[in-house]
């Protein structure tokens, strides 16, 4: 079942990438902007792929730090702080793709 | 960018006022304005106005400090002060508390600076990342210099090329390792400020255009939660960092619960 649901999603993905330039071809759009309109279409995906995993890389310490601290209540605050340092340290990666993604949308430095 | 961004009027004010001036000092060095451009940039007169805000503040503040009967206000302060004295100690030692102008200087002007642009007319000037990178630099150059002085220059040097204990053969290996993430360490702490901050403002304007009205309440609560937190995470960044450049590795050993540095990058 799942097989089936990660073939299926993987060929829509392929199904969408395959269509996507022959309509971009219809509009008779130039090479620039085809190149800024993939650009935008990584961007997306990018973020969407470094906010899942980070989210999950910081799911994983998340529930570590939440089941020793029910073992171990009076370690809490060495461990609140170890879990945030590391929170952040993770949440930085998905910032990067944040800024590159901000870059491919507003400044766009295939247009030109 | 620039279109999103909407005229504040002190800004204006501040260009009015001091924008010939800078202009006129800056001509000679060939730096040329166009007419209507805004000499002094957004960022650099937010920064300027925390500079006037805290100058104030202390001067008012100054006189009414008292060691008996303090007010709610200083036990406020004495509370934050203490709180960056605390973990200056915990992490490099008694000795920490040396660096406590730097380090509490950069804390109360980035915690200022991300809950600025949470306030109407104004603009967080960590939202520009020649302000974070200005604050990333003076960092990353305090902590060689403190790391130069507390160890003196060649062992300073040494602990770039061999951990301590480790044969010098594997220079080859560590010194490029190290250098990297040296460098990469400016990086990181500028862009992480600059992404968090710019992203949260972007994110209340684009709401902010959609609807206007109490849509972007819940993300402006979450602008302060995240402020506060990238105040206290550079804080506690530079922290470590100076503590890896400052600590002795001969004694580090056996000493505290944070003997072992951090691989922070």
């Amino acid at each position: 079942m799942r097989k089936r649901t990660v073939l299926t999603s993987v060929l829509l993905m392929l199904a969408f990438v395959a269509v996507a330039p022959l309509h971009a071809q219809e509009a008779g759009a130039g090479g620039n902007s085809q190149m800024v309109m993939w650009s935008i279409i990584t961007a997306g995906f990018a973020l969407a792929f470094a906010a899942a995993f980070g989210a999950l890389g910081q799911a994983k310490g998340l529930a570590a730090a939440a089941e020793s601290i029910a073992r171990n209540p009076s370690a809490a605050g060495e461990i609140r702080g170890v879990l945030i340092l590391g929170l952040v340290l993770i949440e930085s990666l998905v910032i990067y793709v944040l800024l590159i993604s901000l870059i491919l949308f507003f400044i766009q430095p295939f247009a030109g | 960018m620039e279109k999103l961004e909407h005229p504040l009027w002190i800004v204006q004010i501040v260009n009015a006022l001091l924008g010939p001036l800078v202009a006129a000092a800056l001509g000679p060095l060939g730096v040329e304005f166009a007419p209507g451009e805004d000499v002094i940039p957004n960022y650099l007169v937010m920064a300027g106005l925390i500079l006037v805000a805290v100058t104030v503040g202390c001067l008012l503040v100054r006189n009414r400090l008292r060691v008996e009967n303090p007010g709610k206000g200083q036990i406020l302060l004495e509370d934050g002060v203490s709180a960056i004295g605390g973990m200056l100690e915990e992490w490099i030692g008694p000795q920490g508390r040396r660096y406590l102008p730097l380090v509490g200087t950069i804390g109360v002007f980035i915690l200022m600076g991300n809950y600025m642009g949470l306030v109407p007319g104004l603009m967080a000037p960590t939202s520009s990342i020649n302000v974070t990178l200005g604050c990333a630099i003076t960092v990353w150059v305090y902590y060689h210099i403190q790391g130069v002085k507390e160890q003196g220059l060649w062992p300073y040097l040494k602990h770039f090329a061999a951990p301590p204990g480790a044969p010098i053969l594997i220079a080859p290996i560590m010194l490029p390792i190290e250098i990297i993430s040296h460098l990469s360490r400016v990086m990181s702490l500028s862009l992480r400020l600059f992404g968090n901050i710019f992203g949260e403002e972007l994110v209340i304007m684009i709401l902010f255009s959609i609807v206007p009205f109490l849509v972007p309440l819940p993300m402006m609560l979450l602008g302060l939660v995240t402020g506060g937190l990238q105040a206290f995470i550079f804080v506690l960044l530079t922290v470590i960092y100076l503590q890896g450049a400052v600590t002795h590795h001969e004694e580090a050993h056996g000493a505290g619960a944070h003997a072992e540095p951090v691989a922070a990058v």
